[in-house]
């Protein structure tokens, strides 16, 4: 669903310019757990920009769904991105003194249909967290931060769910909760999820890891089998660093 | 994201900063109530002149002596200052029978000590003749005014103002009492004929006392006149009601400037219309320049609402990030940002007018060092500074708001 082709990144600094994707093609089915790695300066989060709609690409096509996307509006790419994406962030991005409950209503905010509170607590529901619907964030861990910001990419059903460095605040134990989360999702619901990290044992919680370096994919494997429901297991037939060490 | 939608989150981002809010509504809080306060200040300082100069009576035109200028040093006294008029003056405009002239009464004012028993009271004196009551319109309330056979025996009879007979004779009954009149170095007895009407409005009526106008020139050696005319420093004229006062002012100007043989006229003729009319012009400065200031504080408090957008616009640079990312359009943002600006305005007017309102009420009537405020809440007003605060607004949020709209999504989500 997700076909990048030879899409370059130039950004135009006063230093010169930025080369951030290089010519990148990528494929992503739906349903897919992946994994983008790479160094910071890699690539992997301008090319997470441009699969979300975020930004657009300087050369090359963007076909998503069959849709050329690389030349839209702004305003056809926001509404696209609200309808079709939803975004988890290293540092959860919820917006301060909002319960979170009206964290997960937000999206819905920006687009047609009734019943948004209703939604939302099913969303919330989803990832545990029905009980906190009116805590703000500031009352809730980091592992619950992160939940409300997954309920609230949840809540759109998007297709697709992008999460940069999702783990990256987060201690190994929660870590290993969101990773299963995003892996039941791919498996049991069919969204494809992207997962940005620099982490490998957070990589191989997907069932396939791309690896970036100076704006250019040097590998990407799959694994073959799909990895268990239970995140405290990920599967053992594929190379996997210790979790939870 | 529908119109309540866009109010309702307003109203949450206003909440949360209740402090920075309120601020910022301050700023219109007082540009609005300064707007109101001043005009009605304002507008109550024109009502209170034109009152006044409609107590003086309606339907009058005033002869008074013009300006004088000193011959050897050029200097030009006030108006009225030298004394060319005579009583003579007021009988021949009545022998002229102009059309429309109903009464004339001439009258000398000047302010003299008055003393009766152990009271003591500074008042304006008017010599004047029995026409007065009816040009004026001023009624006696007991006794007699001034009569015919007065004026042709200079007697020494005089008819006191309420306030005047008020304060003189606290134990009421003044008629038939003494009152000395003092002037400088000399002094009269007169009997009390009768005693007015209150006049109300300022009260500056109530404090007259009336004279045989040939009773002042014949005892007060000052005010003799080297020919022997009866000097006078106002002469009164009634026209019908309704009667156009320009003809009769010209006709007017005409015989008197016949009769002192000047070319140049030693006199001003005004009626109270032109009277109304001057005042009138002062007062709208007065409001127009207190209007203005108001005007400004107002632009301030919009600047201070614009200032706070922008901080409040930076500091949410990150929330701004994440509704881009979760599919808010840049005019989403925009609509936002303006929504708060005008919901903040439109709580800073209200506030704003229910304080303008309440402190040109609080005022109205008071006395503020000296002076009786008189204040007339004008709706126009509260309109305008309503508006103007909610106009500011949009056009302070507006800025902002575009800054918001145009913020890279990925920047914005990045920003600490």
């Amino acid at each position: 669903m997700i076909h990048l082709e030879n899409v370059e990144k130039v950004y135009r600094t006063e230093a010169g310019e930025v080369r951030a994707l290089d010519g990148v093609s990528l494929d992503v089915q739906a349903g897919e757990f992946i994994a983008i790695m790479g160094s910071s300066g890699s690539g992997k989060s301008t090319m997470m920009n441009i699969i979300g709609l975020l930004d657009d690409p300087t050369a090359g096509t963007y076909t998503l769904d069959g849709a050329d996307v690389s030349k839209l509006d702004d305003d056809t790419r926001s509404k696209l991105r609200g309808r079709l994406f939803g975004f988890v962030f290293q540092s959860y991005n919820l917006v301060p003194r909002m319960t979170a409950v009206e964290q997960v209503e937000l999206p819905l905010l920006y687009q047609r249909g009734t019943n948004r509170r209703a939604m939302a607590l099913e969303a919330l529901d989803r990832v545990g967290l029905a009980d906190r619907a009116s805590h703000q964030p500031n009352q809730l861990s980091g592992g619950q931060q992160q939940r409300v910001a997954i309920a609230r990419s949840l809540v759109v059903h998007p297709n697709v769910i992008l999460a940069d460095e999702p783990t990256g605040a987060l201690d190994t134990r929660t870590s290993e909760e969101v990773m299963g989360i995003f892996g039941n999702l791919a498996r049991e619901q069919r969204i494809t999820v992207v997962v940005v990290t620099h982490e490998s044992n957070i990589a191989d919680f997907t069932n396939r890891t791309v690896r970036m370096r100076d704006g250019l994919i040097i590998s990407d494997e799959r694994r073959l089998q799909v990895i268990p429901s239970s995140a405290s297991s990920p599967d053992a037939s594929i190379p996997v660093s210790e979790v939870g060490s | 994201m529908s119109i309540l939608d866009s109010i309702r989150t307003a109203l949450r981002a206003i909440a949360a900063n209740r402090l920075r809010s309120g601020l910022t509504a301050l700023g219109l809080v007082i540009g609005v109530a300064s707007v109101i306060v001043l005009i009605a200040v304002g507008q109550g300082a024109q009502q209170g002149v034109q009152e006044r100069i409609r107590g003086l009576g309606s339907d009058l035109i005033f002869v008074k002596p013009a300006a004088q200028t000193d011959r050897s040093t050029g200097a030009r006294g006030a108006q009225g200052g030298g004394i060319t008029l005579t009583a003579a003056d007021a009988d021949a405009i009545t022998e002229a029978k102009i059309p429309g002239v109903v009464g004339i009464a001439p009258q000398l004012s000047f302010n003299a000590q008055a003393i009766a028993q152990s009271q003591n009271l500074g008042v304006t004196i008017i010599g004047t003749t029995p026409s007065y009551a009816d040009v004026r319109d001023a009624r006696v309330a007991q006794g007699a005014f001034i009569g015919a056979d007065d004026i042709d025996r200079r007697s020494l009879t005089i008819v006191l103002g309420s306030a005047v007979a008020a304060s003189l004779f606290p134990d009421g009954d003044a008629i038939g009492q003494q009152v000395r009149i003092a002037l400088g170095p000399q002094g009269f007895n007169f009997r009390v004929l009768g005693v007015m009407e209150p006049r109300g409005g300022t009260g500056e009526q109530d404090n007259y006392a009336f004279i045989p106008v040939s009773s002042l020139s014949a005892r007060f050696q000052f005010l003799r006149n080297p020919r022997g005319d009866i000097s006078v420093n106002q002469i009164n004229i009634r026209t019908a009601p309704g009667a156009k006062q320009e003809p009769i002012e010209t006709a007017i100007t005409d015989v008197l400037a016949q009769r002192h043989q000047v070319v140049t006229p030693d006199f001003t003729v005004q009626s109270q219309n032109d009277l109304v009319g001057a005042a009138a012009e002062v007062s709208r400065t007065l409001s127009i320049l207190l209007g203005s200031i108001a005007g400004i504080s107002l632009i301030v408090g919009g600047i201070g609402t614009m200032n706070i957008m922008l901080v409040s616009v930076t500091e949410r640079t990150r929330e701004i990030g994440i509704r881009r990312a979760v599919g808010a359009r840049g005019t989403d943002v925009m609509r936002q940002f303006v929504t708060e600006a005008i919901v903040l305005s439109l709580v800073g007017g209200l506030i704003g007018t229910g304080i303008g309102v309440g402190v040109a009420m609080g005022i109205d009537g008071r006395d503020i060092s000296g002076t009786a405020m008189q204040t007339a809440i004008q709706t126009w007003s509260i309109v305008l500074a309503f508006g103007v605060a909610l106009l500011v607004g949009l056009i302070s949020g507006s800025y902002p708001a575009f800054r918001a709209a145009r913020l890279d999504p990925i920047l914005a989500l990045r920003s600490e």
